[in-house]
């Protein structure tokens, strides 16, 4: 699948990423940079918007844009946990009015498919519209099926995929009642190095305009997509190489490997053991300490990747080790979060 | 000419909190501007919002919703529906 367009909205900016501007946090728990999203909703619709909605629709236009099309075939959506805003104020309402007196606009936007039904609502697109929510795997699930959609309808030209996850004040700090975000002082920049379990959460949304056959827009390609629930760390190497072959690559081959190191302690030893091994002579960038963790954040990485290999630029802040490439041409994404739903995209440049 | 009472603005405010209608203010509301359509643009699911607003806040159930046509017409509209109809 080839990618036209594409846009990205982050805890950082793509200018302060390939500037070497990336600021630190000091919380485990961080907001996406603010957008003007006047600029591309209009103010009535915009009201009703929450967080993931609106970076959903601002990422979609963008990457529509970018791509010359007004409107897609198709809106795949992935998002982990979708628009929890809306689903807490529609809770709070239950309580507070006594199951009574209950509104419609929380209820109406608090589903997970709302990303994409905006999106369609706001592009007039009555084409195909799903949604994937699969934890950590939802965006690699969305991009799965715009292959099958180019591969099952030749009337399939362009597919819009992204992936979209926001904060809620309430349920979003849940997670340090698990142990999955970093307890005590946070320095965001240190955390690769931390020897203690949890990591850092953030928001935000990343979108794609993929045709299958290559035009004249097109900068990237995302040769191959495969999601494992499970992997033993014993196979991890083997699953990877296998990968790579059906590709016609051998590890050595990637100019470049983006790998989900989060800092936490219990699970990196996934990525640590492949640093070590067959990526040991590859350039290994790393990027959560960054933007974050959340669900979606591999829509983030595949931005990252396809936006260095339309550059020939590496953002020299994520790089985990000390090795330079001049002309990135294939680029593997590789993901996994408390040691399931594995995740392996490899991009190629065109 | 119809009198600004404290039930207009009062009404203004909950319209405007309750509809998100960010960058707006009391004053941006005209008394006899239609609330729909060509003039504060509101749509169906506002209306929904405002049968909800009028059970809650004034205890006036609409049992037929058609009525809202004419009762949301504009804020004097909505304000003397209230004052004849309230419970509390």
């Amino acid at each position: 699948m080839y990618i036209n367009g594409m846009a990205s909205i982050a805890a950082q900016t793509e200018e302060d990423l390939f500037a070497g501007n990336l600021k630190s946090f000091q919380q485990n728990i961080f907001p996406a940079t603010i957008v003007n999203y006047k600029e591309y909703i209009k103010p009535m619709m915009l009201r009703r918007m929450s967080k993931a909605i609106k970076m959903g629709l601002v990422a979609a236009k963008q990457a529509l844009n970018e791509a010359g099309v007004e409107v897609p075939d198709s809106i795949i959506v992935g998002t982990g946990e979708g628009c929890k805003q809306d689903t807490e104020k529609f809770l709070e309402n239950i309580l507070d009015e006594n199951e009574s007196f209950l509104t419609p606009t929380a209820f109406i936007q608090s589903t997970h498919n709302t990303v994409g039904g905006q999106i369609a609502l706001d592009l007039k697109c009555t084409g195909y519209n799903m949604t994937y929510t699969q934890n950590s795997v939802s965006f690699e699930s969305a991009l799965i099926d715009a292959k099958l959609q180019f591969a099952e309808d030749p009337d399939t030209r362009c597919v819009l995929v992204g992936g979209v996850d926001e904060l809620a004040k309430t349920s979003t700090p849940f997670y340090n009642l698990d142990g999955q975000l970093k307890a005590g002082e946070i320095n965001t920049a240190e955390i690769l190095q931390s020897e203690s379990g949890g990591t850092i959460t953030s928001e935000g949304a990343a979108f794609f305009l993929l045709s299958e056959i290559r035009t004249q827009d097109s900068f990237a390609e995302i040769s191959d997509c495969m999601i494992y629930r499970e992997i033993s760390e014993e196979k991890l190497e083997e699953e990877i190489s296998w990968f790579l072959k059906k590709n016609d690559l051998k590890p050595e081959d990637l100019d470049a490997v983006i790998l989900g190191n989060n800092g936490d302690k219990r699970f990196d030893h996934y990525y640590h053991q492949l640093q070590d091994t067959i990526f040991k002579n590859t350039l290994q960038l790393g990027y959560k300490n960054w933007v974050g963790d959340y669900n979606t954040v591999t829509a983030y990485s595949c931005w990252l990747g396809a936006e260095i290999l339309k550059r020939n630029e590496i953002p020299q802040q994520l790089k985990l080790n000390n090795l330079e490439v001049k002309q990135p041409k294939s680029i593997l994404i590789y993901n996994q979060y408390l040691g399931k739903n594995h995740s392996l995209t490899l991009l190629r440049s065109l | 000419m119809p009198i600004m009472t404290d039930l207009h603005t009062e009404l203004k405010a909950s319209i405007i909190e309750q509809l998100n209608l960010e960058d707006m203010e009391v004053s941006d509301i005209e008394n006899d501007e239609p609330l729909f359509g060509d003039g504060l643009g509101l749509d169906s699911i506002d209306a929904l919002e405002l049968i909800v607003l009028l059970e809650k806040d004034y205890g006036i159930k609409l049992t037929d919703p058609k009525k809202g046509r004419e009762i949301f017409e504009s804020i004097n509209k909505m304000a003397d529906f209230i004052e004849a109809n309230r419970t509390k």
